[in-house]
C-alpha cells in the first residue's frame, strides 16, 4: 500500500501525483522530486549497449527513516515513483513490482485514449481508481 | 353538443391524441386517466379542466368518447389561447391554435425515434440541446421558457398567425428536445427519458449549422404560419406514427425500469451510418484520431470525451469497433442530454464479441494456431476446437482470443457468438487441407507417431500423407508395437481382414486427401520415384493375410515380428531387427511357405524390383500378386531392402519404425495388412542409411521387403496421379 504515487514525464514534470496524507502533500512532492535524481542516476548507469535491456523496475531508490521510495522507468522515460511507509514491512518486492506493472498498464490505457494529449496531466478516472486501490486507505 | 368542425390539421392532431389516450384500444373511448393526464399537460388550471370536461359532455357520459375528446381538445385550445370557454366558441373561433400539451407531446414525440430523418431537415438546435430531459418537468418548463424567448422573434407576425406560431412552441420543445428513448419511465409528467437522441444532438455532428435558429421540428425556422403549420403537420404525422409506439412504450416503461442505456434500433442504425462515414467497413476499426475528431464535434469537453472513450474502448486498443463506436456515440448523446456518465460501461453498451468470421479476428487467430503446435494453417485447427472457441469467445482485437475475454467481458451475450462460426467438428471436414511437410524421414515418422499417439482429430497436416487423423489415430492405437505409420490409411488396418477392404478406402482416402490438398503430392513427388502402380492387393491380401496371419501367429507366436504383423498393421520394423531376424525371417518365410512369396521372396526381389517384396508378407503374398502384397507392406518392411527406389522409401520408414518398433521384422507380414505407409515420403537417402544398417545377409530379405515397399509409394502415387489428374 503506497503512501504516494507519482507519474513523472520524460521532461521531469509530474503528470500525476497523489498522496495519502492530504495535509502533508508537499513533503511527498519534495520526496518525489529528490528521487528523480536517483532515477536519473540509475538509468544512466546502464551503458549504451545495454540501453535496451535496462530493466524497467529500478527497485528501492532510497530509504529514509519514514518511508521508502521505489522507482520504475518506462522505455519512453516516463517515471513512476511509489512512496511507501517504512513501517510497512510486509510489503515485498514482488508486490511493488506488481504495483508498477499495474501502473504501467493503466498508463498505457491512458495513452491509448485519443483524447489524451501526451504531456497533459492524467485525469482519467480509470487511472484514478486504479491508483486509489493501491494507496493506503485513509479512514 | 354542437357539431365540431375541425381543420385537417386539427383532425389529425386530435385523432392522434385520441389514439394516444385510447390505451384500451377501444377506438371509441379514451381512457379517463390518460385524458386527464393529457388535460393536465395542457397546463390549464384544474377548474378550467373541469369546465372543459363538463362542456364536452364527458361528465355527462362518464367517459370520453371520440367526439367528447375532440371537443375537449378544442376547448383546451380555446382556453390556452385565452378565450373564454364557451361551447359556442368551438366553431366560432377561427384559426384556433392547436391545444398544447406539454407532457403529452413529450411522450409522443419522444417515441419518435424515427425522427432522425426529420431532424435532418431541421436546422441546428443550438440552444436547447443541453437541456437535460430527465430532470423532469422543471427542465421541460425551462425548455419551454428557453423556447419562449425565441418565440418573440417569430412572433412579429400578424396576430392571426401568432397564435398559430405559439402553439408550435410547446410541441416542438418536447419532440426535438427529447428524442426520448423508447424506454421512458412510466408515462407522466416526470419522465426520465433515458437517452434521448435529440435531434439537436445530431446537429453538432452535422456541420450544417445555421445560426441560432432553433428548428425543433422545423418549426422555429418557419416564420410564417404555413411552414409552421406544415412542420406542425409533420409533427402530427410523426405523432401519428409514434402513437402506436407511444402506447407500446408506455406499456414498456410501465412494466419496469428499463435499461436507460439500451440503444434502440433507430439509434443503432444512425450510429452505424455515422460509423460508415468514417469507416466504410463495418467490421473494421475507427482509429483513435478519427474518432477524436468526430466526437470533438459534439462540443463536449475534452475531459468528458476522454472519459467516454475510456468507457467505450473496451479492449483498450486505441481504436473503436462498431460496437464500441455505438457505445461511445450513445454515451455522447446521453451526456449531451444531461445524463451523467456512468462510472462503468453499462452492460447494454458492452461490445459484443467479435465473431470468428470477423476479419478483425483473423489476425488474432493466427497466433492461436500455434497452440496446436503444428506448423499448419489456421483453419484446420479452428474447427476441431469448437469447444475451446465457445468458452473463449472474446476475440477483441489486439489480444489473443483466448485471453482477453475472460478478463474483460462479463456479458453473457458475448459468450454465444461463436457457435455459428465454428466449423463442424466432423473430422472428415475438419481435415481439409493436409499440408505435407517435407521433413527428414525420422521427423516425419515421429510426427506421424505423435499424431497417432495423441489420437487427436486435429488436422495435423504435418504428416505427409495426410490421412484423417482420427482414423489414423485409431489405427495406431490398435497397432501394437509395430505401428504402421500410415497417414493415409487410417481406415482399419487393425485386422487383416479389414485390411483388404481397407485398401480401397485407404487408397481412396489417400487419393482424396491428395486431391484435397494440392500440396500433398509435393511431398510424394519429392520422395517417391513413382513406381508402377501395384496391383490390387485386396484379393490376395484378404485371403492370404488371413491365412498367413493365422499361420504366422500360429507359427511364430513369439516372433517379434509377428506381434506387429498379427494384430495390426505392423509398423516397419526397425532396421536392425530385420537384419537380426532376417535369418529367422527367411526361415519363416520358407516355413510358412506362402504361396508365391515364401520361397521366392528373396529371389523374387530381383524379379520385382519395383515392388518391395515382402517375403515376410508371404502370408499376403498368397500367390496372386506378390506385388500387391509388397505394395501393401511397404511399411511393414523392415526397411532393410533398399535396393529399389521404393525400397528406399520404405527403408526410411523402416528406419523410423526401427526406432520405434522392436523386432518388427515380422512387419513384413503385418505390413501386408498394414496400411500403405507414409514412408513413401521418406527420402531416398535413407536408403543408404538403411543399407548401411542392414546386415549383409539380410540384404536379400531386406531387399525383398523393401521391394514391397513400393507398394506404399504406389499407393501414394496413385493418389498422386489422381491428384495430378485432377489438377489437369
Amino acid at each position: 500500500m503506497a503512501v504516494c504515487i507519482a507519474v513523472i514525464a520524460k521532461e521531469n514534470y509530474p503528470l500525476y501525483i497523489r498522496s495519502v496524507p492530504i495535509q502533508n502533500e508537499l513533503k511527498f512532492h519534495y520526496t518525489v522530486h529528490t528521487s528523480l535524481d536517483v532515477v536519473e542516476e540509475k538509468i544512466s548507469a546502464v551503458g549504451k549497449a545495454m540501453a535496451d535491456q535496462r530493466e524497467l523496475y529500478l527497485g528501492l531508490l532510497y530509504p529514509t527513516e519514514d518511508y521508502k521510495v521505489y522507482g520504475y522507468v518506462t522505455n519512453s522515460k516516463v517515471k513512476f515513483v511509489i512512496v511507501v511507509d517504512s513501517s510497512n514491512t510486509s510489503l515485498r518486492d514482488n508486490e511493488i513490482r506488481s504495483m508498477f506493472r499495474k501502473l504501467h498498464n493503466s498508463f498505457t490505457d491512458v495513452m491509448c485514449n485519443p483524447f489524451y494529449n501526451p504531456g497533459d496531466t492524467i485525469q482519467s478516472k480509470a487511472f484514478d481508481s486504479m491508483v486509489s486501490a493501491m494507496m493506503v486507505q485513509v479512514s | 353538443m354542437e357539431s365540431l368542425t375541425l381543420t385537417d390539421v386539427e383532425q389529425k392532431y386530435y385523432s392522434d391524441l385520441f389514439v394516444y389516450c385510447d390505451t384500451d384500444n377501444t377506438k371509441k373511448v379514451a381512457s379517463n386517466g390518460k385524458v386527464l393526464d393529457l388535460f393536465r399537460a395542457a397546463q390549464l388550471p384544474s377548474e378550467v379542466v373541469l369546465q372543459i370536461t363538463e362542456l364536452c359532455g364527458a361528465t355527462r357520459l362518464g367517459h370520453f368518447g371520440r367526439s367528447q375528446f375532440y371537443i375537449a381538445l378544442k376547448l383546451i385550445a380555446v382556453a390556452q389561447s385565452g378565450l373564454p370557454l364557451r361551447v359556442e366558441s368551438l366553431n366560432s373561433v377561427k384559426d384556433l391554435p392547436l391545444p398544447r400539451f406539454v407532457v403529452a407531446k413529450n411522450e409522443q414525440e419522444a417515441r419518435h425515434t424515427a425522427m432522425y430523418p426529420d431532424l435532418e431537415n431541421q436546422g441546428p438546435y443550438q440552444g436547447v440541446i443541453p437541456r437535460p430531459p430527465g430532470r423532469g418537468q422543471v427542465k421541460k418548463v425551462s425548455a419551454h421558457e428557453v423556447i419562449q424567448p425565441c418565440v418573440p422573434t417569430v412572433e412579429p407576425q400578424p396576430d392571426t398567425t401568432s397564435p398559430v406560431v405559439s402553439p408550435n412552441q410547446s410541441p416542438p420543445t418536447s419532440p426535438h428536445a427529447w428524442r426520448k428513448h423508447k424506454r421512458q419511465a412510466s408515462g407522466g409528467n416526470v419522465e426520465r427519458p433515458p437517452v434521448v437522441v435529440a435531434g439537436a444532438v445530431w446537429t453538432p455532428f452535422r456541420e450544417a449549422q445555421s445560426g441560432p435558429v432553433v428548428a425543433g421540428d422545423g418549426m422555429w425556422s418557419a416564420h410564417s404560419p404555413p411552414p409552421v403549420q406544415e412542420s406542425w403537420e409533420n409533427s402530427s404525422i410523426r405523432t401519428v406514427a409514434s402513437v402506436a409506439t407511444a402506447n407500446e412504450i408506455q406499456r414498456q416503461s410501465s412494466s419496469g425500469y428499463d435499461d436507460p442505456w439500451k440503444i434502440t434500433d433507430e439509434q443503432r442504425q444512425y450510429y452505424i451510418n455515422q460509423f460508415k462515414t468514417i469507416q466504410p467497413d463495418l467490421n473494421g476499426f475507427i482509429p483513435g484520431s478519427a474518432a477524436k475528431e468526430f466526437f470533438t464535434k459534439s462540443k463536449l469537453p475534452i475531459l468528458e470525451l476522454s472519459h467516454i472513450w475510456e468507457l467505450s474502448d473496451f479492449d483498450k486498443d486505441g481504436a473503436l469497433t462498431l460496437d464500441e463506436f455505438c457505445a461511445a456515440f450513445h454515451l455522447v448523446v446521453a451526456r449531451k442530454n444531461g445524463y451523467d456518465l456512468p462510472e462503468k460501461l453499462p452492460e447494454s453498451l458492452m461490445p459484443k464479441l467479435i465473431d470468428l468470421d470477423d476479419s478483425a479476428e483473423v489476425p488474432d487467430q493466427a497466433p492461436d494456431v500455434g497452440y496446436s503446435g503444428s506448423p499448419v494453417e489456421v483453419t484446420p485447427n479452428k474447427s476441431p476446437m469448437p469447444s475451446l472457441n465457445q468458452t473463449w469467445p472474446d476475440l477483441n482485437q489486439g489480444n489473443e482470443q483466448w485471453e482477453t475475454f475472460s478478463e474483460r467481458s462479463s456479458s453473457s451475450q458475448t459468450l454465444t457468438q461463436f457457435d455459428s462460426n465454428i466449423a463442424p467438428a466432423d473430422p472428415d471436414t475438419a481435415i481439409v487441407h493436409p499440408v505435407p511437410i517435407r521433413m527428414t524421414p525420422s521427423k516425419i515418422h515421429m510426427q506421424e507417431m505423435e499424431l497417432k499417439r495423441t489420437g487427436s482429430d486435429h488436422t495435423h497436416p504435418t504428416s505427409p500423407l495426410m490421412a484423417k487423423p482420427p482414423e489414423l489415430s485409431e489405427e495406431t492405437k490398435l497397432a501394437t508395437s509395430m505401428k504402421f505409420v500410415t497417414a493415409n490409411s487410417g481406415d482399419g488396418y487393425s485386422s487383416s481382414d479389414s485390411y483388404t477392404s481397407d485398401q480401397d478406402p485407404i487408397t481412396s482416402v489417400v487419393t482424396r486427401q491428395r486431391s484435397n490438398s494440392g500440396t500433398s503430392p509435393e511431398g510424394l513427388k519429392v520422395v517417391a520415384a513413382p513406381p508402377p502402380p501395384p496391383p490390387r492387393p485386396n484379393a490376395s491380401h484378404s485371403r492370404s493375410s488371413s491365412l498367413d496371419m493365422n499361420r504366422n501367429f500360429a507359427a511364430h507366436p513369439t516372433g517379434p515380428q509377428q506381434s506387429g504383423v498379427v494384430a495390426c498393421p505392423p509398423a516397419i520394423p526397425p532396421r536392425p531387427l530385420p537384419t537380426q531376424t532376417s535369418g529367422p525371417h527367411s526361415g519363416h518365410r520358407s516355413d510358412e511357405g506362402l504361396a508365391a512369396h515364401s520361397t521366392t521372396s528373396p529371389q523374387q526381389i530381383p524379379e520385382q524390383p519395383n515392388f518391395a517384396d515382402f517375403s515376410q508378407f508371404q502370408a499376403f503374398a498368397a500367390s496372386d500378386q506378390p506385388s500387391d502384397d509388397e505394395e501393401k507392406h511397404p511399411e511393414s518392411l523392415p526397411g532393410e531392402k533398399s535396393t529399389e527406389g521404393a525400397g528406399p522409401l520404405r527403408t526410411v520408414k523402416i528406419d523410423n519404425q526401427e526406432e520405434r518398433a522392436a523386432a518388427t521384422v515380422n512387419s513384413a507380414k503385418g505390413s501386408i495388412m498394414a496400411p500403405p505407409p507414409k514412408p513413401v515420403r521418406r527420402r531416398l537417402k535413407s536408403e543408404d542409411e538403411l543399407q548401411d544398417e542392414a546386415l549383409p545377409p539380410k540384404s536379400n530379405v531386406i531387399a525383398t521387403v523393401l521391394a514391397t515397399l513400393p507398394s506404399i509409394p504406389r499407393v501414394i502415387v496413385l493418389s498422386e496421379r489422381n491428384s495430378r489428374a485432377l489438377s489437369e
